[in-house]
This record gives structure tokens, C-alpha cells and sequence, in this order.
């Protein structure tokens, strides 16, 4: 059993998007601030700070997650990925983040480091996705710039791309899950 | 906000946290995917001494078929859950479920045991556990005890778990054939809490409907088998007896309405 006094001062060591890195926390450091103030890595974002808005996503053993509700020594001998290190392997930009660029899927960016990442976990357990599906995946982020579409249309275009189909048959019309018609319209309308 | 400061301890073993958690006494609590747990540290709404974390409990980290049951443990996620190939012939109810439950990125990371044992009254999962008579196994260094679903929820983010107690495993029946299985929420946004969430469970010779979100907890009623307006009737009667209230979500009268609508609706689609 491993156990940290609430004053102890402990150095822990994580592999951050490949390397080797270690810093020291209290038991009660989030994931996001050991990320940002103690490795310097400040791509990853933090905004509320109770898992609703999303920026603070990284991936931690190749999933999805939030950092601000995670506590660094959780992570203690994981894999950390973080935007940073999502063009390690390429030139310039990866493709995903080729495909926001392209689709003007950012404005302020600062949600943006926590959807890549939320998309580089969705995109690899469901490769083709529809609509729907990604703007459910969608819905763990808040983007008050872009009204999403241009978001939705990037990461579509990324799985279309992988998949090795033309752009712009991208999205196709999806209409599951948006009926106008159903029980919580039809309350609707007879309590109003 | 950040957490206040407290102990963190991590055990190897299901018997090494338990009886870490007899001895850290009434102010340790149990830290799994900490998706309801650290928002509330963040928030100082609670200030815990002892956080005992068994996310990497590995007897703990199991989700399996047995007997007539799905046994999901302590440290399972609700991911490990939902995108197991088989849950929808498994339990039909909780892949209906899991994409109406907060966000893929939570559920990532948040259990099911967790979700069941903070007992928040609109969550889906102690929901669907009500609704198809499910178990939860309470494991503490006196030995285990299996408590019904019906009997576990006991108010608002209270249950029958004593402060010595895990909650070690829940357990989903398995679909039956010839019974069908429907779920449906509404709540403001996509992944909101519900503020109404129903599961309905149709037999041949019954019909258990059970409601989330409108009561202090879950709660369920089974009827033999009505129809047409005798089945409005008994979900009207049923919307009464739950005690909606109006807060800043929404009215009773909505929430009762809610009720009448979902309950008929989720019914006459079960599959």
C-alpha cells in the first residue's frame, strides 16, 4: 500500500507524452496544476475545475479524462498525453489538428487543447462516426467561440480522411436523437 | 477551488482497503473515479481526511457474467461498461442508459459502484439497478452482505452502506427473454442530471416502472398487466405519490407531467 501524509512534499514520476518526467505535489495537487505549474507543460488548460467544461482533458493511458478531477498522484507511474504531444510523431501539425486549422473549428482556443484530446481517444475506439456521435462526444466540451459546427466538421473530416474517403461527404444529414416530435415536446407543450 | 489538504493512501488489495477504511474512521471516504468525488473536494462541499483510492485495486477491476447476474466491481468504469461488445443482449436497460449518463470523457474515468454508492437521486445507474432488481455487495472486515437495490437507496445521497462498508461489486440481472426494456431521460442539455429519468421493464404478466430525478431517490412500481387508460390512470396515481417539487430545474407540474409522458411513452417502446 502506498500512503501520503496530507503535509508530506512527494516527488512522483509519470511519462508525459513519451518522456520521462518527474515533480514533487502534495496528495491533494490536481493533475491539471502538476501538468502546468510543476512540469511547465501549459498546453493543457484549466477552466472550472469540476469536470464540467472540458478543457482540462488529457488522456491518461490513452484515455480520456479530466485532469481537474484526477489527482496527481493517480497518476503516479502512467501515461500522461497531453496536446503537446500530439504531433510527436509528424512534421508540423497532426492531421486532427491540420483539419481544425482547415475548418476554422478554433477561435480563442482555449478549449481547444482538451477536444483534441478527447478526440484523439473517440476517434481511435469508434474510427467512423456519425454526426450524432461526435457531437455527443462533443458535449463534455464547452466552446463559447465557434457554435461547434466547425468543430463537428473537422473531426469528421479527420476519420473521413483516415478512412481514406473524399472530404466534404463528411457530413451527412443525422437526424437520430433529434426528433421534434416526441414525449418531452409533446409535455412540453401541455405544460406551457 | 482545491481540495483542503487530507491523507491519500492507495491499496493493493479489496482487504487492504477495507480495512484501511475501519481504520481511518468516519471522516476517510472511498476515492474510485473521483467523477462525483472531486468535484465536491474542488468545491470544499466535503473535507474528508482519508481519501483511500482503489482505482488500481486490481481485484477490484472486473466486469463479468455470473450466474444470472453482470458483476461489475468496485474499480470498473462506466467505459470498461458501456463499450463492452455484449452489454446490449447482457442488459439492454444499461446500454440504453450509459449515453444519457454526463459525458464520454466522465465516463471514462467515474464507476459504476461509485455512481451507485453516491446515490445522487437523478443518476441513471442506481436507476436502472432499482428498476431491474439488482444487488449491491457491501464488503467490510466483518464479512460481505448483499443488499437490494430497492432496499440500498434510502434518500438523498444516502444508502444502507455503513461507514466501514465498500462497495465492493452491484450486480445487473441479466435480459431475460420475453421481457423488453426501455430507458429515457429529459434534462435541460445533453448530459445534464435528469430531470426526469425513467426505466420501464415489461413482462408478460407485469410492468415495473421505475423513476429518477423527481423523488429523493429512485423509485419503482410494478403493476400486472395494464393498458390503454387504466395503465394512464396508475402512472397519474404514481406521479402523485412521488412528492415532486418545484425547484430552479423545473415545477412539480412538469415533473409530474414528465412522468405521465416518459413512463407511458417508455413503456409502449420497450424492447
Amino acid at each position: 500500500m502506498k500512503t501520503y501524509r496530507k503535509d508530506d512534499v512527494v516527488r512522483i514520476q509519470l511519462v508525459l507524452n513519451g518522456q520521462q518526467r518527474s515533480g514533487t505535489c502534495e496528495s491533494r495537487t490536481l493533475l491539471s496544476d502538476f501538468l502546468r505549474h510543476e512540469l511547465g507543460a501549459t498546453g493543457t488548460h484549466v477552466g472550472c475545475e469540476h469536470g464540467v467544461c472540458g478543457a482540462c482533458t488529457v488522456n491518461i493511458d490513452g484515455v480520456a479524462g479530466r485532469s481537474c478531477m484526477t489527482l496527481a498522484v493517480q497518476a503516479e507511474g502512467c501515461e500522461v498525453d497531453t496536446v503537446e504531444g500530439l504531433n510527436k510523431d509528424v512534421e508540423g501539425l497532426s492531421d486532427l489538428q491540420q483539419a481544425f486549422r482547415r475548418n476554422h473549428a478554433l477561435q480563442c482556443g482555449f478549449c481547444t487543447a482538451g477536444i483534441l484530446m478527447s478526440c484523439t481517444d473517440y476517434l481511435q475506439r469508434n474510427p467512423d462516426p456519425t454526426e450524432h456521435e461526435v457531437r455527443e462526444m462533443l458535449s463534455g466540451h464547452l466552446c463559447r467561440c465557434t457554435g461547434y459546427t466547425n468543430i463537428v466538421k473537422a473531426v469528421l473530416e479527420t476519420a473521413a480522411e483516415r478512412l481514406g474517403r473524399p472530404h466534404g461527404a463528411a457530413l451527412a444529414p443525422d437526424t437520430a436523437g433529434h426528433a421534434g416530435t416526441g414525449p418531452l415536446e409533446q409535455a412540453r407543450l401541455v405544460t406551457a | 477551488m482545491k481540495p483542503q489538504a487530507f491523507d491519500y493512501a492507495r491499496p493493493d488489495s479489496a482487504e487492504e482497503a477495507v480495512s484501511m477504511l475501519a481504520q481511518a474512521g468516519d471522516d476517510a471516504r472511498i476515492l474510485a473515479g473521483g467523477q462525483s468525488l472531486m468535484a465536491v473536494l474542488n468545491l470544499r462541499l466535503a473535507q474528508p481526511s482519508v481519501l483511500i483510492d482503489i482505482s488500481r485495486v486490481p481485484d477490484l477491476n472486473y466486469v463479468r457474467t455470473e450466474g444470472r447476474h453482470l458483476a461489475i466491481g468496485a474499480a470498473a468504469t462506466q467505459g470498461s461498461v458501456e463499450w463492452r461488445s455484449s452489454l446490449k443482449q447482457e442488459v439492454p436497460l444499461l446500454a440504453q442508459a450509459f449515453p444519457h449518463i454526463s459525458h464520454f470523457q466522465i465516463r471514462n474515468r467515474g464507476t459504476v459502484c461509485g455512481s451507485v454508492a453516491h446515490a445522487d437521486p437523478s443518476a441513471e445507474l442506481p436507476l436502472a439497478l432499482l428498476a431491474l432488481e439488482g444487488e449491491v455487495v457491501l464488503r467490510s472486515g466483518r464479512g460481505r452482505r448483499v443488499v437490494a437495490a430497492a432496499d440500498f437507496f434510502q434518500g438523498m445521497l444516502m444508502t444502507a452502506r455503513a461507514q466501514d462498508e465498500l462497495v465492493e461489486e452491484v450486480r445487473y440481472p441479466l435480459a431475460q427473454a420475453n421481457v423488453r426494456y426501455a430507458f429515457d431521460e429529459f434534462s435541460g442539455r445533453h448530459g445534464d442530471f435528469a430531470v426526469c429519468a425513467v426505466a420501464a421493464v415489461v413482462k408478460p404478466d407485469g410492468i415495473r416502472l421505475a423513476v429518477g430525478g423527481v423523488s429523493d431517490r429512485p423509485v419503482v412500481r410494478s403493476w400486472s398487466r395494464l393498458d390503454g387508460a387504466d395503465l394512464d390512470a396508475a402512472i397519474n396515481d404514481f406521479a402523485w405519490e412521488l412528492g415532486a417539487k418545484d425547484d430552479h430545474h423545473a415545477s412539480a407540474k412538469f415533473r409530474r407531467q414528465l412522468v405521465r409522458h416518459l413512463g407511458r411513452a417508455a413503456i409502449d417502446k420497450a424492447i
